[in-house]
């Protein structure tokens, strides 16, 4: 099966809306295809190719809201789906931020479906895993890895005339690499949107030196680091903050954005001048959602421009009440850079780390965005502006908000792997880093 | 399974279901749906089944599940979303070729699976190209009309939304009576699964799985603006329970409770780096136990199939660590299960069909055994030989849902009360100097081999010679696993056993969640490094 068209969709939703009983009624659809390849010990572990359909129904009586999900798409059980939501919807008390649908308006359109991702076989994921696995397994090394790719498509339709529609295609290709005796690991990956501009041998190769030069990673000092930071753990780090915009919070006093004594920072310069960070659902190196889950028409924000806070995340109800325009939530998002290589940034270091990725990263303290995780998979001394030797991984205890006011140097943009399981997410481009201090509080012995 | 069959089931293992609550129960008609699931699955299954067989594959088996799911969330006095969700299809797994292959379909007709059985063993072939071992199962026992269902008392889909809203309000409305409690927001979550299953093999299992998450947190704000602090209910865990969880729970006397420790961490001192003494209660260490024993004891991270993503583990070789490896103390015992009324992990049969037996981990101290499925358990033939056990799976395979492929997960990982006497919280507290006492779980981060770790906590609070003072904040202690279990010189007894757990366990590529609980008593551990995470922006 393939995702629905905008017709099918249209059709669909249709279907469902009428056998609503409600003035103020939406559907939302999401349909497609997801295919994944797994491997480990130079081979295939598992696979999975998934199709699937889910239809979720919400009803206003009134201010009444109730909402309810089926992915059965026979009549009987669509009625069901809206006679549920009908039925939970009197029993709601009144949610006094309900604003009613949205009626008829225009959403951003563009093409976002590549058939080399769409039309991706099981055989062409084996093959794609295969471009890392002979070359490992010929320098007797062990490779692990992970494909995934979706082409799908999601629709909103109201009871007040709106209908939004988007279709796109994903995918994501991982791998890290490891010695057998466990002393040296590497990792590489990619998210794309075109399956056909995947290099997995590139990524492989990546890897494989990686793993071979982490090799007997030696002690060092926990402490304030000279840290330059690939493009991977950037967006590892940058998403945290991406994540803590939301502008009620902000407001209720409760966020790094709540401005002391009332209010929140935007317009503050709060991070380095050469940090701007933005969305746009019709650049094509984001493709950043188009709309949201009530149809609302997301448009271009810029969150960061030269280092001060351009706008926070509203949704529709506080974006009335504080009276600015509704934002949407932040999925996916472009970091400006630089034009230092990562070449220069090792050459200009006296003394500092080179980090790869990070990894299991939790929140450890929200009123400054504090976190914490480790490095892996690649952690190097620069010496005397060289790669001097491997170093064991570092806990750290960080924010994105002190990194970004330490920044030297920047690098070009490219589109990462942001997500620590490597599953196929919203683009990510940001550029890579140098920064003067980053905080690592521990050393860890895992390789 | 038969509703009428799950209510007398229900009364037999609930024990907070009442007389009344019973007969009303009964009294209320069955939807049809119940009744038309059981045909349905069970003709989809073997259809999917013998098409699986008949394209090649050497092994298939498949999973039809139908996951219904409630949530009710609020803040303050308002309602933030209602959701009922349903979600159903075919899980369909094969070996053809030596190979795994696996696709799922919500295409739930004759043709639908038929074809999706095709496809995968299509996709097994494919998968098969780069092979350099084929894959191999554990011998295992055939229950042809396995059944099973959670131990509930009360069905939380019977209870009206009415009564779950008002219930949610008036725990917020205790909340913000204390005074500088600002915000808070309560939910509850609703599981109920009913999974079929059967393999070529002849294993044919039923089961109806229920979850019931009450979830609050409540957030203090400084008059000033200057600083807030929250405190989350993480001593109510999720549950392999019904409504009567919900009940115990009672949301309504704890929140208050809540409230005032988030309000109190607004002046609470900020922590004097160094090395304490920790004890840890168990509403925090079960969260401890899961990151630090029960995620590197799985054995497909210890060969390394989890490398890409959730890691691998320090316990590798497996010959060099099992029957040797010294993980704590000799009064510590690990087990694992999937038997304890409640837990979230609990089942009778595992998502290949085999029924889980209770073991030991850690048995005296030392490592004793590691979680497996039937591909795995092979794995460790030679240390199952030469301890003289049965070279059969744990039953530790599982999927999140239909769509997901099945693989090895947690089974409940419980840390056993002290073998020899009822050891009281207060005998752990009494013989501390000068050190912490945490309750309730908050951040967690571990490495990917599971040796460095830091964890925080809800609450926390100063022990000064054998007695607990003052509230601290901004703590959290790291740790190197086996010196931090080998620090341990005092647990609970039986009297202090609790069980924590969560639904949210990540692991697997495509990620998938595991729901798992963790019995365990309070620890004491001598010297730990603790930091403090307070920064100023």
């Amino acid at each position: 099966m393939a995702y629905l068209s905008r017709d099918e969709a249209r059709a669909l939703a249709q279907r469902v809306l009428g056998f609503s009983r409600s003035e103020q009624a939406r559907v939302t659809i999401n349909s497609g295809d997801t295919g994944n390849t797994r491997f480990a010990a130079n081979q295939v572990s598992t696979a999975g190719d998934v199709s699937d359909t889910s239809v979720t129904v919400t009803t206003a009586f009134g201010r009444r809201v109730a909402s309810s999900t089926t992915n059965r798409l026979d009549d009987a059980s669509l009625r069901a789906a809206v006679e549920t939501s009908e039925r939970l919807a009197p029993l709601s008390p009144e949610d006094p931020e309900y604003l009613g649908e949205l009626g008829a308006m225009p959403v951003p359109e563009r093409d976002a479906v590549f058939p080399g991702t769409a039309d991706l076989s099981p055989e062409a994921r084996a093959l794609a895993a295969a471009q890392v696995t002979a070359p490992a397994a010929e320098r007797s090394l062990l490779s692990t890895g992970y494909i995934e790719h979706r082409t799908g498509s999601s629709a909103v339709m109201t009871t007040r005339g709106q209908f939004a529609y988007q279709a796109s295609s994903n995918a994501n290709f991982s791998t890290t690499v490891r010695t057998p005796d466990g002393t040296g690991s590497g990792w590489a990956g990619a998210g794309l949107f075109d399956w056909n501009e995947l290099d997995a041998s590139s990524l492989g190769a990546q890897a494989i030196e990686k793993a071979d030069r982490s090799r007997g990673a030696r002690d060092v000092e926990p402490g304030s680091w000279v840290t330059i930071l690939e493009p991977t753990a950037v967006a590892n780090m940058v998403g945290l903050m991406m994540g803590s915009l939301d502008a009620r919070s902000a407001d209720e006093g409760r966020s790094f954005f709540s401005r002391p004594g009332g209010g929140n920072r935007i317009g503050e310069r709060f991070l380095d001048s050469r940090v701007t960070i933005w969305s746009d659902p019709l650049d094509p190196r984001l493709f950043s959602a188009p709309f949201n889950g009530q149809g609302l028409p997301n448009r271009r924000e810029v969150w960061v421009e030269n280092g001060v806070l351009g706008t926070l995340a509203y949704g529709r109800y506080w974006a009335e009440r504080q009276n600015r325009e509704p934002t949407g939530f932040v999925s996916g998002y472009y970091m400006e850079g630089g034009n230092a290589t990562l070449d220069d940034m090792i050459r200009s270091t006296e003394r500092g780390l080179l980090v790869t990725r990070f990894w299991y990263i939790r929140g450890v303290d929200p009123r400054t965005i504090l976190f914490t995780g480790l490095s892996r998979d690649g952690t190097f001394m620069i010496e005397d502006g060289q790669i001097a030797y491997p170093v064991k991984n570092l806990r750290w205890n960080e924010s994105p908000i002190f990194m970004l006011n330490n920044v030297e140097m920047m690098g070009r943009p490219v589109r990462v792997s942001p997500s620590e399981s490597s599953e196929v997410s919203p683009a990510v481009v940001v550029p890579p880093l140098k920064v003067r201090s980053f905080t690592f509080t521990s050393v860890s012995d895992a390789v | 399974m038969k509703r009428r069959d799950f209510i007398r089931r229900s009364a037999f293992a609930g024990g907070a279901l009442s007389v009344v609550d019973l007969r009303e129960l009964l009294a209320r008609p069955a939807r049809a749906d119940d009744f038309e699931f059981d045909a349905q699955e069970r003709e989809l299954a073997f259809v999917a089944l013998d098409a699986a067989r008949a394209a090649g594959a050497t092994y298939a088996d498949v999973r039809v599940a139908r996951n219904r799911s409630q949530s009710v969330t609020t803040r303050e006095q308002q309602i933030t979303g209602l959701a009922d969700n349903e979600t159903m299809g075919m899980g369909i797994r094969v070996i053809a070729g030596g190979s795994w292959g696996f696709v799922a379909t919500n295409l739930l007709t004759s043709d639908g699976v038929a074809s999706a059985a095709r496809q995968a063993v299509a996709q097994a072939r494919a998968n098969a190209v780069a092979q350099l071992r084929p894959v191999e199962l554990a011998p295992a026992e055939v229950h042809r009309d396995g059944q099973w269902s959670s131990p509930v008392g009360i069905d939380p889909f019977e209870i009206a939304i009415e009564e779950k809203v008002s219930l949610l309000f008036e725990a917020n409305g205790a909340a913000l009576d204390v005074r500088g409690a600002r915000f808070v927001n309560a939910s509850f979550s609703f599981l109920r699964e009913d999974k079929f299953f059967a393999n070529t093999e002849g294993t044919v299992t039923n089961q109806t799985i229920y979850r019931t998450t009450p979830n609050v947190s409540v957030t203090a704000v400084a008059d000033d603006g200057s600083d807030f602090q929250a405190r989350a209910s993480t001593d109510v865990p999720p549950r392999g329970l019904g409504w009567e969880h919900v009940l115990d729970s009672d949301l309504v006397g704890n929140a208050p409770r809540w409230a005032e420790e988030a309000v109190q961490k607004l002046s609470a001192r900020s922590v004097e780096p160094g090395l304490y003494d920790l004890v840890l209660l168990p509403t925090h260490l079960w969260l401890t136990i899961h990151e630090s024993i029960a995620h590197p004891t799985e054995l497909d991270r210890v060969f390394g199939y989890e490398a890409n993503y959730a890691g691998t583990s320090f316990i590798y070789p497996p010959a060099d660590f099992l029957g040797r490896f010294r993980y704590g103390p000799e009064i510590m015992n690990i087990q694992g299960e999937r038997s304890s009324p409640g837990g979230l992990s609990t089942v009778g049969f595992d998502d290949e069909g085999v029924r889980p037996r209770d073991y030991l981990i850690v048995r005296n101290g030392v490592l004793n055994d590691l979680q497996t499925t039937r591909e795995q358990a092979p794995w460790l033939a030679d240390w199952y030989r030469r301890s003289g056990q049965p070279v059969i799976s744990h039953g530790c395979s599982y999927a999140q849902s239909w769509a997901d492929v099945q693989f090895q997960r947690m089974p409940n990982v419980n840390l056993l009360p002290h073998p020899e006497r009822d050891v009281p919280l207060d005998e752990l507290i009494g013989g501390v100097e000068n050190g912490i006492l945490i309750d309730g779980n908050g951040s967690f981060s571990i490495d990917q081999q599971r040796y460095n770790a830091q964890f925080g906590g809800q609450v926390f609070w100063e022990i000064r010679n054998g007695r607990v003072g003052d509230m601290l904040k901004d703590v959290a202690y790291q740790l190197r696993t086996p010196e931090f279990w080998n620090s341990m010189d005092l647990l609970g007894g039986p009297s202090t056993y609790w069980v924590g757990g969560a639904n949210n366990d990540g692991k697997g590529q495509p990620s998938q969640v595991n729901a798992v609980s963790h019995g365990c008593v309070p620890t004491r551990h001598r010297g730990v490094n603790v930091i403090n995470t307070g920064r100023s922006a």
